[in-house]
């Protein structure tokens, strides 16, 4: 019986088993005076046998498939021969892993070393063996869960507390798995950013001017030995976001004002889901209309002004990526504009205020904090972007403030360290993580300050 | 079956009938005509035959009534009366709502509000308007009372500003309490501090009439006594007109009081007459507490 049947049997079981609690349930109910006298609803009863009979199977099997390789790999040590232990740990694990691939293919039967055949048919029947015991122990204490529950079926068992308990339990292990995750996302990458680190130093890492992460693959090659300083990088990453910034910002806050004030209820219920489309737009899209539209009509616009433009642009990324963030900016802003109460319009215009006066001098100064904190989400959003400029912006690490040459950031590099064959523990390799981990961080800042400052404004209102 | 025809067959002559709600019924539908003077001599503010409309409903019937110089007008009546609808026309606020619609003739010192050529933002500068809650900006006490001046050009030089805005201060009763932090933001005035720094801010542009609806029904007695001696005194300078919840507000502040019913002017004399002699029945039932 494989995991998986095991698992339906059990959740049959589990139905079987309310079904049966709550019945029983009305039975006690009938004699004991009515379904008044329980303290519980018979649902619950049914639902408390339900969960005793499945969680117990449940675990047991979880933690069977958790545990199972390591045993069963610890018991095939005796069969593994002398000769492979004396050639090192790392054959040792080869040595296993291609007999289990066997048996996982069923190909027991081609091994040809006699020794490593024995090897195989040991391990196919000691997982054998331990699949059967995990499924009589799993249906055991599935049904002896079910039985002790459906003793317990009294008048003054509190069922209803037991159930909400499991609910809430499941409902908080649900909620820190989430945590969790995020948790193990920044512990690796801080991890192997710490090897990196052993290699190289921080100060270089943070200071240096030079970027060139190729290292020597074999100890006689020629070239290079690495050159990890991240300023161009980071450089690069400010000077495209600011770029897109200087798109985003006033075309991204005048059309929130457009709609917020301007804008009849008709025009306004169909222009701002047409500008949420924006957003809407998977960036790979936007990132070869930077590459092939605009980085090419930039260039030939240079030319014509007798600039040269690097075809790979800084200008075009940005402009793009702006464009990109248009929407976010203008739905943040438009909330917290339409969020100004209309007393305060009522006050300037009782005071002989135009309209474009009472949104200069009223409105907007009102709204400022949401819209800086809408900003600064926009600004985090265009660091982390990683599609438009791995298409758009240039590989080479430029350190420039000229947005008409090519330059190159963070998420760039960080995609090309990973693609291509290098060895995992090589300081190039090693480096992206690092990259990472300044990335998470500065973006990590950059929310926690818009986040406060969001929330500031929502108290003045509130 | 249609229930609404249904309610209409049924005998509803065992119900006892409430001869005072009756009689105030037929009052009002017999109404045509205000009762007592709505009309002033050199009046600042003059109103004839005022209708106003939201859409297909028609919110104001017909209102004839003046506000005098250096006179308080309060403008009482039950929720929902116009009155406060009344009082937005007089400077034009009802514009801000897309629906609303007004006619008859309205006019400030002879000059038709409603007129061609008569821009409603340089008239909600001559007529100042308080709000029901205060509406300070997100801007310091300074700035708050400094922007009518601001965007109206009225001062040259920073000097000037200053005196604008401390002169509007006391006037409104504030300076004292607030005189060493004017950098303060507004909002973190108290509520009757605020409402008197919104009274300041209108008074900043030295308007010819203030209007004020329901300024103290979010205050407390302490801060609504204090604004009620700032009207009396603001009555020397301007022409105000009020509208109030608080019979006992108008007794104390006005000189002449208009009584609204259902959109209609019922009722406008001196207030002491209104309050000790009403002419009308429907004023009659509504300040001895029998209706409204």
């Amino acid at each position: 019986m494989s995991a998986t049947t095991l698992l339906l049997v059990t959740l049959g079981l589990a139905l079987a088993s309310f079904a049966y609690g709550r019945s029983r349930a009305y039975s006690v109910a009938r004699l004991g005076g009515g379904v008044r006298s329980m303290h519980s609803l018979p649902s619950h009863y049914g639902m408390m046998v339900a969960l005793w009979c499945a969680l117990p199977a449940l675990a047991i099997i979880v933690g069977w498939k958790l545990f199972e390789p390591s045993v069963v790999s610890g018991f095939l040590h005796d069969y593994i021969p002398q000769s492979v232990y004396d050639a090192g740990e790392k054959s040792v694990e080869l040595y296993k892993n291609d007999i289990g691939n066997r048996v996982d293919s069923n190909a027991i039967a081609d091994i040809q070393d006699p020794d490593k055949k024995i090897a195989a048919e040991q391990l196919a029947s000691m997982r054998h063996i331990s699949s059967l015991a995990m499924m009589v122990l799993a249906l055991a204490a599935a049904i002896a869960g079910a039985t002790l529950a459906l003793k317990r079926i009294k008048a003054d068992t509190r069922a209803r507390h037991n159930v909400e308990k499991i609910v809430q339990f499941f409902l908080i292990s649900c909620a820190s798995i989430a945590i969790l995750t995020t948790l193990g996302i920044v512990l690796s990458v801080l991890f192997e950013s710490l090897r990196f680190f052993q290699e190289v130093s921080v100060i270089e890492f943070i200071t240096g001017t030079t970027w060139s992460p190729q290292t020597a693959i074999r100890a006689d090659q020629v070239g290079s030995s690495g050159s990890f300083g991240a300023v161009p990088l980071f450089m690069g990453t400010m000077l495209i976001s600011f770029i897109a910034m200087v798109v985003a910002v006033p075309f991204g806050l005048m059309s929130a004002i457009y709609l917020a004030e301007y804008a009849s209820r008709p025009v306004r219920s169909i222009c701002k889901p047409l500008l949420e489309i924006l957003a809407g737009i998977p960036t790979v899209v936007y990132g070869f209309f930077a590459a092939l539209t605009v980085a090419p009509a930039l260039r030939s616009f240079g030319a014509t002004l007798g600039l040269s433009v690097s075809s790979e642009s800084a200008l075009a990324a940005g402009a793009v990526m702006g464009i990109m963030i248009i929407p976010f900016v203008s739905s943040l802003s438009d909330d917290v504009i339409t969020a100004v109460p209309q007393a305060m319009r009522d006050g300037s215009y009782g005071l002989g205020a135009t309209k474009s006066e009472t949104i200069r001098k009223v409105v907007i100064p009102a709204a400022l904090p949401g819209i800086v904190g809408g900003v600064l989400l926009a600004v985090s959003r265009a660091i982390g972007e990683t599609m438009i400029v791995v298409m758009a912006a240039g590989l080479a690490a430029n350190l420039t403030a000229n947005p008409l040459e090519a330059v190159t950031t963070v998420t760039v590099q960080i995609v090309t360290l990973l693609t291509g064959d290098q060895e995992f523990d090589s300081a190039k390799t090693l480096a992206a993580f690092a990259l990472g981990l300044m990335l998470f961080v500065v973006t990590l800042c950059l929310n926690v300050i818009a986040l406060h400052v969001v929330r500031k404004y929502r108290e003045q209102y509130e | 079956m249609n229930t609404a025809v249904a309610t209409d067959t049924i005998d509803t002559s065992f119900i006892p009938r409430d001869p005072v709600k009756d009689s105030a019924q037929e009052a009002f539908h017999k109404l045509t005509e205000t009762v007592g003077t709505p009309t002033v001599e050199n009046a600042k503010m003059r109103s004839r035959d005022v209708n106003v409309f939201y859409g297909e409903k028609q919110a104001i019937f017909d209102v004839n009534l003046d506000i005098g110089n250096n006179e308080v007008v309060a403008m009482i009546g039950p929720s929902g009366c116009g009155k406060s609808t009344f009082l937005r026309c007089l400077n034009r606020m009802n514009d801000t709502i897309p629906s609303c619609r007004v006619t008859g003739d309205l006019s400030l010192d002879g000059e038709d509000l409603y007129g061609a050529d008569l821009d409603p933002v340089l008239l909600r500068a001559r007529v100042g308007m308080v709000f029901q809650k205060p509406n300070p900006f997100a801007k310091s006490i300074y700035d708050n009372v400094a922007y009518g001046p601001r965007i109206h050009g009225l001062s040259s030089n920073r000097a000037e500003l200053d005196d604008i805005v401390v002169d509007s201060l006391r006037k409104a009763g504030l300076y004292d309490e607030v005189k060493d932090r004017l950098d303060a933001p507004g909002t973190s005035l108290s509520g009757g501090q605020q409402q008197r720094l919104c009274i300041a801010r209108s008074i900043a542009v030295s308007p010819e009439v203030i209007l004020m609806d329901e300024p103290c029904s979010a205050l407390d007695p302490i801060a609504t006594a204090r604004i009620e001696e700032l009207i009396d005194e603001l009555r020397q300078n301007y022409a105000i007109a009020i509208v109030t919840h608080s019979m006992q507000q108008a007794a104390r502040v006005s000189q002449r009081t208009a009584y609204f019913h259902l959109g209609k002017l019922v009722e406008v004399n001196a207030t002491n007459d209104v309050f000790t002699n009403p002419q009308h029945e429907l004023t009659e039932n509504y300040i001895t507490g029998r209706f409204g």
